[in-house]
């Protein structure tokens, strides 16, 4: 007290005086108009004129702020008590209260902030490595016998991917590689699961997935270890990695990216059975199609020696058996197609073999038939001068003399 | 498709090859290039395949197994 009532002899100030003073000798600092600094929020409060307070501490200091309203309206973060960010501005004081204070033109989030700096310099580091390049993407199988799942063995993911797979597509094999998804060991044991999965059970075609969380839940899906085993993967990986809007560097590796993990389980299974199902019915209907065809063209064959078959009695018979093959085939009984096509290459020989015999066909080209008596005339010795013989020719027959008799030759 | 592939019983195939071969039967069906003998022989294959499809569409159920260490083991959902 003595050195204050010393140095007011010196230069006695108003309150007011002394508080200008200091607030010119801050805010005239080059370095205190442009700081960063780094706190935890407190005491936030809103007040009706749209400006904004609170207290910025770490655990040894406290600072108070103060966002003007036009600065508050700018703002893409909800500040909340508690919420560590990183705030600019400038030093002030505020003379009413004789309070030094930051005057905030932008606030970030801290730990996002710098997740999503790390974000983009991965991701530009394996681009620039063609890790993701179109041209590397495979297509996904279209009926996968075994399909891999990598996630966590508890999550709702893997129900709802499970659900899905046995609504869609039954037939799959399904193996799990469990890991943890979120955490200090999820980075390394995601990478891992992928490897064994690949190695040992060979799947056709590998979901890796996780169900929604916050960015830094996510986050083991942006590390570059995981990042590589969907890369160098052998078979197609599709991603279901948080929600619609969650874009994680796995799904620019990945060979398709879904946007949750039912919808992976979806893009992997393309065909369902009910499709399988219709299309079975649909084909089953073509095969009978075929057959009916063939057997209609067996039939209209069959037809053609039907007809020649009615010119010649002794073959009368066989009409009856190709009439009942006949409708055997009408019934279109498939199974008696091949027995059918024996059937009529036997009826072919037998025809013509039985029209070589018939004599009428003889006749036909010219050839008499003699008789005497009704006994057939095939030697010289036979007939006597003066004989009366019968000739029979295609047409019909007459008598005829025997009026000389010559030697043979 | 030729005459002298030897064709496993259909009852050997999983759905993924029955499905591949009855594809195969329809298409050299359709294309109509066989002799008749050969024609109603893939008719029967391709019903018979047909058959084998929806039997394993009709019964299957999804098998999920989980990678223990170096083995697969049946896995219990929660």
């Amino acid at each position: 007290m003595e050195q204050i009532s010393f140095l007011a002899t010196l230069s006695r100030w108003t309150v007011s005086e002394l508080t200008r003073y200091l607030r010119q000798l801050l805010e005239a600092d080059a370095t205190l108009k442009d700081v960063r600094v780094q706190g935890e929020i407190s005491n936030l409060s809103r007040p009706s004129s749209g400006h904004i307070y609170f207290t910025l501490k770490d655990p040894g200091a406290a600072l108070r702020c103060v966002i003007w309203r036009t600065a508050a309206a700018r703002l893409d973060l909800s500040l909340q008590d508690g919420l560590e960010v990183e705030v600019h501005g400038g030093i002030g004081v505020y003379e009413p209260q004789g309070q030094y204070q930051l005057y905030v033109d932008r606030v970030l989030p801290v730990g996002e902030g710098a997740l999503y700096q790390e974000f983009l310099r991965l991701k530009a580091l394996l681009e620039a490595e063609g890790l993701f390049d179109p041209a590397r993407k495979r297509p996904l199988p279209e009926l996968p016998r075994r399909i891999g799942i990598v996630t966590s063995p508890t999550g709702a993911a893997l129900r709802d991917m499970l659900d899905t797979l046995r609504r869609r597509y039954p037939l799959a094999d399904v193996i799990l590689a469990p890991s943890p998804v979120q955490g200090a060991e999820a980075p390394a044991g995601l990478a891992a699961a992928l490897r064994d999965l690949e190695r040992l059970a060979r799947p056709d075609v590998i979901l890796l997935a996780r169900g929604g969380g916050s960015i830094e839940d996510l986050w083991a899906f942006n590390d570059e270890r995981v990042v590589r085993a969907v890369a160098a993967c052998g078979c197609p990986v599709i991603t279901g990695v948080g929600h619609e809007t969650d874009f994680t560097l796995v799904d620019f590796a990945a060979d398709r990216r879904a946007p949750t993990p039912t919808a992976a389980a979806e893009l992997a299974t393309p065909v369902t059975r009910p499709d399988l199902q219709a299309y079975l019915l649909d084909t089953t209907t073509r095969l009978a199609g075929y057959v009916t065809g063939i057997v209609g063209k067996l039939r209209s064959r069959l037809d053609t020696i039907d007809g020649q078959l009615r010119f010649h009695s002794p073959l009368r018979r066989l009409q009856t058996e190709g009439q009942r093959l006949d409708d055997l085939i009408r019934r279109g009984d498939t199974a008696q197609a091949h027995r059918l096509a024996l059937a009529r290459a036997t009826i072919q020989g037998l025809k013509a073999r039985l029209g070589a015999l018939d004599p009428l066909s003889v006749l036909e080209r010219g050839y008499a038939v003699v008789t005497r008596n009704g006994k057939l005339i095939t030697s010289r010795g036979q007939v006597a001068q003066g004989d009366d013989l019968q000739v029979r020719v295609r047409d019909g027959q007459f008598g005829v003399q025997v009026n000389r008799l010559e030697e043979a030759g | 498709m030729s005459r002298t592939t030897v064709l496993k019983a259909v009852q050997e195939l999983d759905y993924e090859a029955a499905f591949l071969e009855l594809e195969k039967v329809v298409a050299a069906l359709e294309s109509e290039q066989n002799p008749l003998e050969e024609s109603l022989a893939l008719f029967e294959r391709g019903q018979a395949l047909a058959r084998r499809c929806g039997e394993l569409l009709e019964k299957a159920e999804l098998k999920v197994r989980q990678l223990s260490g170096d083995s697969l083991q049946d896995f219990e959902e929660a």
